[in-house]
């Protein structure tokens, strides 16, 4: 254990290096840059919202917000699980000539996601305080959904990191979950119309969309503990899948270069 | 009980060549369905076994395809080998292909620090060392332009400036001093020779058995994975003289 602390304090310059590239690059060539960060969430926003506003004659006045929360938490899972599946080919220059511990690049993967995704939230709170959702103490709370899907997403690319690096296929296969998961996560319905209707166990199965809920509750400023099953089940999954990431990866690792 | 800086204990390196390369899992399912998932076992190395004092200056020499290369990554830990282990006393810093670790998207100076977090330096030490990384590679204006702009010597240069004026312990070198204009490498193999002073253990590959005499005081004979003759480099630059001939 302590070798790893040692390894990875070591290693902690090259983390950031990374992360700061992966930032510095996702934009670098386009005129708005960073700022495209928040302009793209509000953009498909404002397309969900007038889309599905009018499709389901939509009482709530508020519904931008509701997409955006789900939207926001969603595009990051997406983005960072994408982004660490092919992190380990994008630096197989870097692999095939230097020793460095290998989980360093889906982890500097997620974590610059993550950091965009903070920065996007800027977004969200301006559509709230546009939308009369005025934050107050229980907001605060929205840390702990947000703390375990970073936790999950780290999993979860170890993961795909792990399998695409023997099998590419899982690249495409992948891009089909997200789209699975994007529509299973009442990013842009109302969950409950899946709930009442028996079919309520997708959503239940579900911890994307379990984060996604408690997320919001906290955003609407209510407590996310009132039903802490929402909050429980996808920290379990969470921390089992990022215990199992870092265990395939770790089992696999030195096969890697016998196949990037 | 002699001062070790790498010790190289009976490895071996296997690599299943599969026939035809597969990637994607239909594939790999429709051969192991008709049992026709053969893989070539190549052993690259085999049973190597050797010990390298703190200082020595060590010639790799063998034909194409002995091993060589193989041996320098499973050194530096690029291979984890198949049987065997290898013990390093200090930081390695492996001079495989130069610029291999860049990103051609970033420029010269962001490529300086990201390469030199890669080689596991501090922030604090590339800063203090980034005038004189850029002054060794006489890149110039160049350093704030993108790699990719960048000629192949111009890479070189910049690679070989920022992987040897971080001071390792143990250099490994894999063709890597014929890189640049003549004056280059003139200019690298000074560089290299003062660190020889210095007291960094090397490894070096080359094809120009002069230069091998010239730069190392021992050196190792591979062929086809195995190790044939080691010693000083007088005797086994012999051996490898009768052997190509």
């Amino acid at each position: 254990m302590k070798k790893y602390i040692d390894g990875f304090k070591k290693y902690r310059f090259l983390l950031r290096e990374l992360v700061k590239k992966g930032i510095k690059l996702k934009y670098r060539r386009s005129y708005l840059g960073i700022i495209w960060t928040l302009l793209e969430p509000i953009l498909t926003t404002a397309v969900l919202a007038l889309v599905f506003s009018t499709f389901y004659s939509n009482k709530n006045k508020a519904f931008p917000v509701y997409i955006l929360t789900g939207r926001l938490l969603y595009s990051f899972f997406a983005a960072g699980t994408r982004t660490a599946m092919k992190s380990i080919r994008a630096h197989s220059g870097m692999i095939k000539k230097v020793y460095v511990p290998k989980y360093i690049y889906p982890l500097s993967g997620v974590i610059f996601n993550f950091i965009i995704f903070l920065i996007s939230l800027v977004v969200l709170l301006g559509a709230m305080i546009l939308y009369g959702i005025y934050p107050n103490w229980w907001t605060i709370t929205a840390v702990i959904p947000l703390l375990i899907l970073f936790i999950f997403t780290v999993g979860v690319g170890m993961i795909l990191a792990t399998v695409s690096v023997f099998f590419r296929d899982m690249e495409y296969l992948w891009e089909v979950a997200l789209m699975l998961i994007m529509y299973t996560c009442a990013i842009f319905y109302d969950a409950d119309m899946l709930l009442n209707k028996g079919n309520g166990w997708i959503l239940k199965i579900n911890p994307l969309y379990a984060l996604i809920k408690c997320f919001r509750e906290a955003v609407y400023g209510g407590s996310m503990f009132a039903s802490p099953n929402w909050l429980l089940m996808p920290a379990g999954v969470s921390v089992v899948t990022f215990v199992f990431g870092f265990w395939i990866f770790k089992k696999n690792q030195d096969k890697f270069i016998l196949h990037i | 009980m002699p001062n070790y800086a790498i010790e190289v204990r009976d490895v071996s390196m296997k690599f299943n060549l599969s026939q035809e390369k597969l990637d994607s899992l239909k594939e790999y399912v429709i051969k192991l369905l008709k049992r026709q998932l053969k893989y070539n076992e190549f052993w690259a190395l085999k049973h190597v076994d050797f010990s390298v004092e703190k200082g020595d200056r060590v010639g790799v020499l063998g034909l194409n395809g002995a091993g060589k290369s193989t041996l320098l990554k499973v050194i530096a830990g690029v291979f984890k080998p198949t049987e065997g282990q290898v013990i390093r006393h200090g930081r390695i810093v492996p001079l495989l292909e130069l610029g291999a670790g860049f990103d051609s998207q970033y420029t010269g100076k962001e490529n300086i620090y990201l390469y030199g977090s890669v080689l596991g330096y501090s922030k604090q030490f590339v800063d203090e060392k980034f005038n004189e990384i850029v002054e060794f590679s006489e890149l110039g204006e160049f350093i704030d332009v993108p790699i990719k702009n960048y000629s192949s010597g111009m890479k070189a240069r910049l690679g070989f400036s920022i992987a040897t004026l971080v001071e390792p312990d143990i250099l490994i070198l894999d063709e890597v001093l014929s890189v640049g204009d003549a004056k280059f490498r003139k200019k690298s193999e000074a560089k290299v020779m003062s660190m020889f002073g210095s007291g960094v253990t090397v490894l070096f590959v080359s094809h120009s058995l002069e230069q091998v005499q010239r730069l190392c005081n021992k050196a190792i004979l591979l062929d086809h994975g195995q190790l044939i003759a080691q010693g000083s480099i007088d005797e086994v630059a012999k051996i490898y003289e009768e052997m190509t001939n």
